[in-house]
């Protein structure tokens, strides 16, 4: 079998002028239940190899399935969130094929029957040409259950992975947590931006699974997993591309990436004359490109039948509402009640999108801020410290109470902006709250006017020809004995009460 | 209705049974001629009829999200061909997932 | 004195322990000695467990068809892919049957993961008939009926996916039932065609299947299919017998060619004993009947493919040709060869063909249409009779090695058996008498609804005291197979 000379790859954006990207994306997510999906082994992670399995889980002879409540309750809010029919029938199905981590070489899945179908999620893509956020509707084909495979180490060969491992070694611990997986319908039409408008789908959908209840959503660790699936086409062609499906994909930044490379990749082999394969790649994080997996002669062939140790599946409609009754706010619903709470444009709420702030904000009001102050503090200074270390806003060492705390002394006068930004500083040095850090570095205004005078008395002394001037009515020259009494006070000094000060001493107030 | 031998050199390979030459054979001639036999249910079948997978219907069998115990490592590897760091060791794996 | 603890029945052991005439340990060593005087010639089974039986003797011995996982001792299901498999959990059955302080003789040998109809198909040699040991036992659990018939063991169990206990007992001139589907647990039963396998007793008499019946019957929420129901007055109904006013439904279509002429003749016997004690019988036709057995041999081997996937040597049982050269699927491919005998081959092949994209629709699907067609047969029936009756098995025990090369012939033992587990509803063997052409046992069939077992019960009761009346005694007192001048 010969292997396709690579093309290399066109430009994006040249790619994008030329091409109509369409995207899908399948989504695997791990349900944060308390047991497995059919068994009632620990849902956890860290313990021993095989020391959180059963008769079930590892397939034994003779072991049987009994579906898990919860696993069905959270599915069904899953679907209800992202607006699908709930199914009032429905089945798990066998998919057969042979692998070492499926105890029993075939997977309980749901297959023509699913539980969830139909739906759509609204999202938003911030990171346009033109600053204005634009809105993608991403229409859900289906969500549906199946259990997890075990973990395989792959021992002997030089990079971890399969290929060129001698022999693996197999733990069950995983095998049998209950997964829903969520597929797209094709997406279209985003063209440009189409990486962008993948990455704003995985991230909201992660938002809202995270806010459901249901998992703890780390992409990282593997309990939310993505397959990406790209195609091109040529402006105006009736019929859709060949896709790729891309898998390896372990952030959103990597949800991106894949998405890009697909598309410079797929029109440099159309340039080329070629025509795209159907086949799964791997993307590889180090370079943001993806590689052939292993061809597949044919696609598998996976003899599909239902599960006839599970009875059928049909949740009861009261149950159904019942669910829906105790949906929690939802993201975009909670984000569009903000937005109408600060008053902000669609602009602003970009800005504090793409500074990762959303939440940040959110949580620094409820702990008493204004929505101005919060804004102001966690996207100017906050924003600022953050780029100077090269971390996330919400991984910096200072917190939305901390934030509201040092708002409110400013409020009430205890500091002056500058004295606030000194604080501020302190708590991300890891000095301590903003309180200990006032205490501590001494940081309280000077509004006392006995000590102040001194200071005042100083400053005029020193310099009798500015003072000549203001008790000549040059209020304007303050300025200057303002600014010396602020030096021999550390800047402590409240600068107004200052200002009231030297003017009333030299005969202008 | 018959069924070729490549056929059933591919079904034994999706079944994971490396079947000699003489067996494939064998098997081939019995398969056909149980196959013709079992064609019959063509017969009666029609698009209106429900397929029946349970002889006494049930529904929403379920059990609570409750943790059960579990088998100790020893005993879930007791029977394993090969155990390394307490893991069945399996030889190499050539298909990705 | 010996000789005389192996013949009775599990009901009169139990009795004769209960008012303390004789011990437990007594009636273990009984059967171990007859075990250790005739295993040799109907090889059985598969394991003795003679000193554990000793240890744990209580009120009623039994002996347990291989396919339930027993945490004490090995479970093979007759292949050569679980050789010394011990498994870490008992079977729901096996754990029941402990709590009814149940002895545990050993286990029995079967046709590999049940499928066959003559024990022939075990990985470890065939049993043999006690009324002809150059006779198959029936299948597949023939082990289990050979160790009844032959006076080794006053009960077993077995499980039944397409008559594996009603033909065997009919064949060992012994009872054997069907409980409807989920009436008994298969948590820990290793599956062969799940929607179709089904727990049972084979016995000696009606009473005692009635006994072990209800001791191994109720819901079970590790299984799924497990019906939440109470469990039907079988032992009530075995007491019973009394037919009076019972409508009986025989089924044209199970008879006719193919049937043995003297099978024929015992069962309209057997119906025309059944008016004379005050049935009504009449004629039920159930036109999809014919459809059963290719409907069944599309749904089982499906199902037991996928069943049986799990057996490729990475996590227990055999492995076959792991030279540290070799990959997974090699392996995986080399381990099934070696420990699968040719029929379970066969039934994975044909399962994983009927089950191809391609082909679905036209086989598995349409078989699974079948089905719903037969129960329809059945319901319709049932409004118009109690029970419904045919001979269990078109023939008599065939000889060893007759059939072994011709699965279809093979498979035709099941034709009359099969419709019952097809539909899930009750279904029970009772044997009717000996044909005249060999003298060998013939079984009547009784059907009864879904959750309605107590029916073929007080039926069954009827047919086998009218008969032991008749002959003066048990039917198997005839049986001379094992019959050298050794007890």
């Amino acid at each position: 079998m010969t292997v396709p000379t690579m093309p290399g790859v066109v430009p994006f954006s040249d790619a994008v002028a030329r091409f109509d990207p369409v995207i899908g994306l399948e989504t695997h997510v791990e349900l944060g239940t308390r047991t497995k999906m059919f068994c009632g082994c620990p849902n956890r992670f860290g313990g021993e190899p095989n020391s959180l399995v059963c008769p079930v889980c590892l397939g034994l002879p003779g072991s049987l399935p009994v579906i898990n409540r919860s696993a069905i309750e959270y599915t069904i809010r899953i679907g209800l969130a992202l607006n699908c029919s709930i199914a009032s029938w429905c089945r798990f199905a066998r998919k057969n094929y042979f692998y070492p981590d499926m105890p029993k070489n075939y997977q309980i899945s749901q297959y023509d029957e699913p539980l969830c179908t139909g739906g759509w999620l609204d999202v938003t893509v911030h990171d346009t040409p033109d600053g204005q956020p634009r809105s993608v509707r991403v229409e859900i084909e289906r969500v549906h259950l199946e259990e997890d495979t075990g973990k395989s180490l792959h021992m002997g060969g030089s990079t971890g992975r399969i290929h060129g491992a001698d022999y693996s070694l197999v733990d069950y611990n995983r095998a049998g947590i209950p997964l829903v997986e969520v597929v797209t319908k094709p997406v279209t039409g985003t063209g440009e931006l189409a990486p962008a408008a993948a990455r704003a789908y995985v991230a909201e959908l992660r938002d809202l699974l995270r806010t459901l209840g249901v998992s703890d959503v780390r992409m990282e660790e593997g309990s939310l997993r993505c397959d990406v699936n790209t195609s091109i086409a040529p402006r105006g062609a009736a019929q859709w591309g060949t896709r790729s499906e891309t898998k390896n994909v372990n952030s959103l930044r990597a949800v991106e990436r894949a998405v890009r490379y697909e598309i410079e990749r797929q029109a440099a082999v159309l340039d080329a004359g070629q025509r795209v394969v159907q086949e799964t790649r791997h993307f590889q994080e180090s370079t943001g490109t993806t590689s052939a997996g292993r061809s597949k002669e044919e696609a598998q062939d996976y003899r599909y039948f239902p599960e006839p140790d599970l009875v059928p599946l049909a949740p009861p409609a009261d149950w159904v509402e019942e669910i829906r009754s105790r949906l929690p706010e939802l993201p975009s619903a909670r984000r569009a009640r903000l937005q109408a709470e600060w008053g902000l444009s669609d602009k602003d709420m970009s800005a504090l999108h793409n500074a990762g702030a959303l939440n940040l904000v959110a949580e620094t009001v409820s702990a008493g801020a204004s929505p101005a102050d919060a804004r102001k503090w966690w996207l100017g200074e906050l924003a600022r410290a953050a780029n100077d270390s090269g971390a996330e806003l919400a991984s910096l060492p200072i917190t939305p109470a901390d934030v509201a705390r040092v708002s409110t002394l400013v409020g009430s006068g205890s500091l002056t902006d500058r004295l606030a930004r000194q604080v501020i500083e302190g708590v991300l040095a890891g000095e301590g709250t903003p309180d200990e850090v006032v205490a501590r570095r001494g940081l309280a205004v000077v509004s006392d006017d006995a000590a102040l005078s001194t200071a005042v008395d100083e400053a005029i002394a020193a310099q009798p020809d500015v003072a000549e001037k203001i008790r000549g009515g040059k209020v304007a020259a303050a300025g200057a004995l303002v600014g010396a009494v602020m030096k021999a006070t550390q800047g402590q000094a409240d600068a107004a009460r200052v200002k009231e000060l030297i003017l009333g001493r030299l005969g202008q107030r | 209705m018959s069924i070729a031998r490549a056929e059933v050199a591919h079904l034994a390979q999706l079944s994971r049974l490396a079947l000699g030459d003489e067996e494939l054979d064998h098997l081939a001639g019995q398969l056909d001629q149980i196959i013709s036999a079992v064609a019959r249910v063509q017969e009666v079948a029609a698009d209106q009829i429900p397929p029946t997978t349970h002889a006494v219907p049930m529904i929403n069998v379920f059990r609570d999200d409750v943790e059960q115990p579990c088998l100790e490592p020893g005993q879930a590897l007791a029977q394993a061909p090969a155990v390394e760091q307490q893991r069945f060791r399996v030889p190499r794996i050539l298909a990705e997932d | 004195m010996d000789r005389e603890l192996t013949r009775l029945t599990a009901a009169q052991l139990s009795a004769a322990m209960a008012e303390g005439e004789v011990s437990a340990v007594e009636v273990a060593d009984a059967h171990l000695a007859r075990i250790a005087a005739v295993e040799d010639r109907l090889h059985a089974f598969l394991h003795v467990a003679a000193d554990r039986a000793r240890a744990v003797a209580r009120r009623v011995d039994d002996r347990r068809w291989d396919v339930f996982t027993t945490t004490d001792m090995p479970t093979t299901c007759g292949s050569r892919i679980l050789d010394g498999w011990q498994p870490p959990y008992d079977a729901t059955v096996t754990r029941r049957l402990r709590q009814a302080g149940v002895v545990v003789l050993g286990k029995s040998n079967m046709d590999e993961f049940a499928m066959g109809s003559s024990t022939e198909n075990s990985a470890f040699g065939p049993s043999r008939n006690p009324w002809d040991l150059r006779r198959v036992p029936g299948g597949s659990s023939g082990g289990s009926a050979a160790a009844v018939a032959g006076f080794e063991a006053p009960l077993g169990i077995g499980t039944d996916t397409g008559g594996s206990i009603r033909q065997p007992a009919a064949v060992c001139g012994l009872v054997g039932v069907k409980p409807t589907y989920g009436g008994s647990s298969r948590y820990g039963l290793v599956a062969f065609a799940s929607s179709l396998d089904m727990p049972g007793p084979p016995a000696r008499t009606v009473l005692d299947a009635a006994l072990l019946h209800e001791a191994i019957s109720g819901h079970d929420p590790c299984d799924s299919t497990s019906v939440d129901a109470p469990v039907p007055p079988v032992v009530a109904a075995a007491r019973q017998a009394d037919v009076s006013g019972l409508r009986i439904g025989v089924v044209p279509e199970l008879s006719g060619e193919g049937y043995q002429p003297g099978v024929l003749a015992r069962f309209s016997e057997a119906v025309e004993l059944l008016e004379s004690l005050g049935a009504k019988v009449v004629e039920v036709p159930c036109p999809h009947f014919g459809y059963a057995l290719p409907a069944y041999y599309l749904i089982a081997p499906s199902e037991c493919s996928s069943n049986l996937a799990r057996f490729d040597g990475m996590r227990y049982g055999l492995r076959v040709g792991d030279d540290g050269t070799r990959s997974a699927e090699e392996v995986m491919s080399l381990t099934r060869e070696a420990g699968f005998g040719p029929e379970v081959k066969r039934r994975i092949m044909l399962g994983t063909y009927a089950l191809s994209s391609g082909y679905y629709d036209a086989y598995y699907g349409q078989a699974q249409q079948v089905r719903t067609l037969i129960s329809r047969d059945f319901e319709a029936a049932f409004e118009q009779v109690d029970v419904l009756v045919s001979p269990t098995t078109p023939t008599t025990a065939f000889p060893i090695g007759e059939r072994a090369d011709d699965p279809m012939a093979m498979y035709l033992a099941d034709l009359c058996t099969i419709p019952s587990n097809l539909a899930g509803n009750a279904a029970l063997s009772v044997p009717c008498g000996l044909a005249p052409e060999d003298g060998l046992p013939v079984g009547l069939q009784i059907m009864a609804p879904v959750l309605a077992d107590d029916r073929v019960y007080r039926v069954a009761a009827a047919v086998e005291a009218a008969l032991d009346s008749r002959r003066g005694g048990p039917l198997l007192d005839s049986a001379h197979g094992l019959d050298t001048g050794e007890a």
